[in-house]
């Protein structure tokens, strides 16, 4: 898991010195770059494998490790967020739970959304919607984009270049309290 | 650009500096990240009080209101006051002060954009469009918690502000000596790319698209999801306007480019079905 992650950062990086040129320092509104259109392929792999690179922090509670560089390491504030289910789960990853948990099955309004997790050792090793909205082929990349969406977060906090990343990172409401069911079913 | 791209052994290619003109000073850095409103929003504090305990509770604070205005305008919690005004239950023009706001708000954005956004959505069923200020509230609240979060950082010195708000940012810089915030833009055809970066000191950066939420837009005219683009980024001074400017821009598709031409003092950059990436700046006021 260490590994993708530094791979995944890496390649961040790399990409960010192809993009990157320091044109403006002060003028609010203009762009650095524009990016030709590079090739697209393999993201669905990728998407797959950043799943299980990041499923170490979302069960920490979304919140990331501190590294041990000298900056931006983030620390997570705990969240006391009432009804919401969808406030990172505070348990450390002391049980060592295995086992495949299935989540609630949340109606959203694009539809039924499930999510079934696996955990090893008391870590998620896979998470996966096995239900969600089928109006359109779009709706199944909720399965493969949300958890990576949650650690890009604190990645791109910690990485090296990017301070953030502007994108459709929503994660669907009924994928968060789905998994988080899930979650709670394995005691994480 | 100093020693946090000095890692050895990951980073081989580090990039050479590229001014000399101000000395850049490593300030300590924090970050903070929590779900609200079904989202994953970040705070980023630069300066010298970064992890100062003062700085974590004008953090907490901020969070809280996010809260705050997720139990007045969530669609999806039935005692909320959004709720009780799409159900019948409360008129409009008894709503608590911060709903009719963001009513007006959602006015001027439909005339802004030309009927692109609007707050009147056709409901599931074709039953009688209902309120549902959803997709500007997250931009407002989240810029509204940061205006207020600037305020009482300023009063612990001057420190550099970043907020994330589910992938719509705004940042701003107090401080003189830091590098500029850089805010890269996923590219929506694999979400492990950038399809370019934002370096910023005040700003925002909002994006509008299908990628990661199925299609959670809908055309106000048809309420059908529209599937031109893959997504819409805009760059502008304001995250609430930034963020509304991105969903018209998107619902628009092929006529976004037009469009986007037309804002002043924001920059547009747009990514079709076929992969291709246009940016639209428009004029300067």
């Amino acid at each position: 898991m260490r590994k993708i992650a530094i791979g995944l950062m890496s390649t961040l990086s790399g990409l960010v010195l192809l993009f990157s040129y320091h044109t403006s320092t002060n003028s609010g509104t203009a762009l650095a770059s524009t990016g030709t259109t590079g090739g697209t392929t393999a993201g669905q792999s990728d998407g797959q494998s950043d799943g299980t690179g990041s499923a170490d922090t979302s069960a920490d509670g979304s919140t990331s490790s501190d590294d041990s560089t000298s900056s931006g390491s983030s620390s997570g504030s705990s969240s006391g967020s009432s009804s919401d289910s969808s406030s990172g789960s505070s348990s450390s990853g002391s049980s060592s739970s295995s086992g495949t948990f299935t989540g609630d099955a949340v109606m959203t309004r694009w539809g039924v959304v499930q999510v079934e997790i696996t955990v090893k050792n008391g870590k998620i090793t896979t998470s996966e919607a096995v239900q969600y909205p089928q109006e359109n082929h779009r709706d199944v990349e909720i399965n493969t984009y949300a958890l990576p969406v949650l650690a890009e977060e604190v990645t791109a906090a910690q990485s090296a270049d990017i301070d953030a990343v502007s994108g459709a990172t929503v994660t669907s409401m009924g994928y968060i309290q789905s998994l988080q069911s899930a979650i709670d079913q394995a005691h994480l | 650009m100093t020693s946090r791209t000095a890692r050895p052994g990951t980073d081989p290619a580090a990039p050479p500096a590229l001014d000399g003109a101000t000395p850049i000073v490593e300030q300590p850095r924090r970050s903070f990240v929590e779900q609200v409103m079904g989202l994953p929003m970040s705070v980023h504090v630069r300066g010298p009080l970064a992890r100062d305990d003062r700085v974590a509770r004008a953090v907490a604070t901020a969070f809280a209101d996010l809260r705050a205005d997720d139990a007045m305008f969530s669609t999806w919690k039935p005692q909320s006051p959004v709720s009780r005004v799409r159900r019948g239950e409360l008129r409009l023009e008894d709503a608590p002060e911060r709903v009719r706001r963001v009513a007006a708000l959602c006015e001027e954005a439909a005339r802004r954009t030309g009927g692109a956004f609007s707050a009147w959505l056709p409901t599931a069923g074709g039953g009688h469009p209902a309120f549902d200020p959803t997709g500007l509230v997250k931009g407002w609240a989240a810029e509204q918690a940061f205006d207020r979060l600037v305020d009482r950082l300023a009063a612990l010195g001057p420190h550099d502000v970043l907020l994330s708000a589910g992938g719509d940012v705004v940042v701003a810089c107090a401080r003189t000596d830091t590098p500029d915030w850089t805010v890269g833009v996923e590219d929506p055809r694999d979400r492990s790319r950038m399809l370019l970066t934002v370096p910023l000191r005040r700003g925002a950066v909002a994006t509008s698209g299908t990628a990661a939420r199925g299609a959670h837009i809908v055309d106000p005219a048809t309420g059908a999801a529209p599937f031109r683009l893959l997504s819409a980024t805009v760059v502008g001074p304001s995250l609430t306007w930034a963020d509304v400017y991105a969903t018209a821009a998107f619902v628009r598709g092929a006529a976004a480019a037009q469009w986007a031409s037309t804002l002043a003092d924001h920059a547009v950059v747009l990514v079709d079905g076929y992969g291709a990436v246009r940016t639209v700046t428009g004029p300067p006021s």
